[in-house]
């Protein structure tokens, strides 16, 4: 049991708000070291992991040409893009987004879209826009609360469309569990059964964002 | 063949350019403390291969001990005042939009083209990395368009880059280091202890209660790791496979199928799950860390009902 210590660690660390670098790299020593393992090997053991899953940070070599076309006025131009059509309300414009993302997740492209990418140039001013246009009153807390919605809404369309896609990794995953334990099934098999829960995910979260347009 | 090697050679030069504004920057609160973190992660980019694992861990501890102490914090890079952005947005309209379509076109073109490429009869970029490397390329052209088109100052790019990465700050590494923490997880044998533990407390004779303790604990479990991917074997192996397809003779497709969906819903509800729910914080400049989880529950919850009642209702027939 005692490597499961190194949940409590995360779960404590959180909880009392820790600087989340400091609590993962606790949990890790503490999981390690409560396995038996020495502390010196468990920091090794956490470099090796660290150094190979740099692919996880590399994308952020984005950020200068989202930065760039900031500086030229791109989060401007989206606001007032959203303030010439009337019909572009916060919900609305929300769930084209959520569609569009489950839609081109569905067709394995889910790297076109993102929160550095579209959410946070794109989306989330066109979403503020369009909420203080309804109500002018609108204060910082409402403003945030909207944002955050943007980026939910990223999160959902992609999480429940993107194993509509035959060669995602999650299929992949499935697909490679299941044939190790001797049961051989085709990824259109697995993929088939994402779409009922991706139309729930449409109708919930949809249902969630056009309510947004009603409660002032 | 091109692979991660010209990813991370551009990422380690953005960041140790970083570094070095960040220096120069006189009027930083935390000049040293955050010029020397983006530099650390500069040289894990350029030199990681080279400083063997323990080299490595302990970058990450004083990684992990610049962002502890409050070091890395934001500066004031130069960048347009709001009047010109207005009055750029005005002149230059929706022709603004398309640079920010090149990475994605790249993207896509690059992952369904460069598989024809090949040089010398070996592909010319890593079959397995051709999104990620079509990403960096795409960066590059969008830079060179950029420039030309709207002429900035030559730094621009470096000055405006470094504004956004320091608006996520610390959070920037989240990421790689939870699935890092996952890699130590994995070998103090947490997953199996759980799987154990799961197993054992399967309620029997009932598939709807199985399903229900099958679901709960992917997106639980899911919740612990940041990561359905991660819950997702340890959790068939102790309650899918032996219980719900084998015992109870539900359909593995979609039991599986589902079951890692049960797990995303999870992914929706933990601040372990960074890249989706506390880097957008930062970048959405949120006062609230969990703000984005408080806005996913109420669709999140719902729905791992949804897919709990269609495993029951769907897998036995």
């Amino acid at each position: 049991m005692w490597p499961l210590i190194g949940i409590a660690v995360v779960i404590l660390g959180f909880a009392l708000r820790l600087n989340p670098l400091l609590v993962v790299m606790a949990a890790a020593l503490a999981s390690g070291v409560g396995a038996g393992l020495d502390v010196l090997a468990v920091i090794a053991a956490f470099g090796k992991a660290f150094n190979s899953n740099r692919y996880v940070s590399a994308p952020w070599i984005i950020l200068p040409v989202i930065g760039l076309l900031e500086r030229a006025g791109l989060r401007e131009r989206a606001r007032d893009v959203v303030g010439g059509i009337a019909a572009a309300t916060t919900g609305r414009l929300l769930l084209v987004y959520l569609m569009l993302r489950q839609a081109t997740s569905a067709v394995g492209l889910t790297a076109i879209a993102g929160h550095a990418q579209t959410v946070r140039p794109l989306v989330a001013p066109m979403a503020e826009a369009a909420a203080v246009r309804a109500d002018p009153e609108l204060d910082e807390v409402g403003r945030q609360k909207v944002r955050a919605m943007a980026a939910a809404t990223d999160n959902i369309g992609m999480f429940f469309g993107e194993d509509i896609f035959l060669a995602v990794a999650s299929i992949l995953l499935i697909k490679g569990f299941l044939e190790a334990n001797g049961i051989i099934v085709a990824p259109l098999q697995l993929s088939v059964w994402a779409i009922p829960t991706a139309v729930f995910a449409l109708l919930i979260h949809g249902f969630r964002l056009l309510r947004m347009d009603r409660r002032k | 063949m091109i692979g991660l090697g010209f990813l991370y050679t551009i990422a380690g030069v953005l960041f140790a350019a970083w570094s070095l504004l960040t220096l120069r920057d006189a009027s930083h609160p935390r000049r040293w403390g955050s010029a020397a973190f983006w530099g650390l992660i500069s040289v894990s980019f350029l030199a990681g291969d080279w400083l063997g694992d323990l080299g490595n861990g302990v970058l990450v501890l004083v990684l992990v001990g610049l962002a502890g102490t409050g070091q890395v914090a934001r500066g004031n890079p130069p960048t347009s005042s709001a009047p010109e952005r207005e009055a750029s947005a005005i002149s230059r309209g929706n022709r603004l939009f398309l640079p920010a379509l090149l990475v994605p076109v790249t993207a896509l073109v690059g992952t369904l083209g460069f598989g024809y490429l090949n040089f010398d009869g070996a592909p010319l970029v890593d079959p397995k990395q051709v999104t990620l490397v079509s990403l960096g390329l795409g960066v590059v052209i969008a830079i060179v368009v950029v420039m030309r088109w709207l002429r900035p100052p030559a730094l621009a790019p470096l000055h405006e880059g470094r504004r956004l990465v320091e608006a996520i700050g610390w959070a920037i590494l989240l990421p790689q280091m939870l699935a890092s923490l996952g890699a130590v997880f994995a070998l103090a044998g947490v997953g199996s202890i759980i799987g154990g533990i799961a197993g054992n407390a399967i309620p029997q004779g009932s598939p709807f209660l199985a399903v229900l303790a099958f679901t709960l604990g992917m997106a639980g479990f899911t919740m612990i790791m940041g990561n359905a991917f991660a819950a997702f074997p340890v959790m068939m192996a102790a309650v899918g496979l032996p219980v719900l397809v084998i015992g109870l003779g539900g359909n593995p497709a979609i039991v599986a199928a589902i079951g890692m969906l049960a797990g995303f819903c999870g992914t929706l509800m933990t601040p372990m799950a960074a890249n989706f729910n506390i880097v957008p914080a930062m970048l959405l400049e949120l006062d609230d860390r969990n703000a984005v989880i408080k806005a996913q529950v109420a669709t999140a919850l719902p729905l791992l009902a949804i897919n709990t009642l269609l495993i029951w209702g769907l897998a036995f027939r």
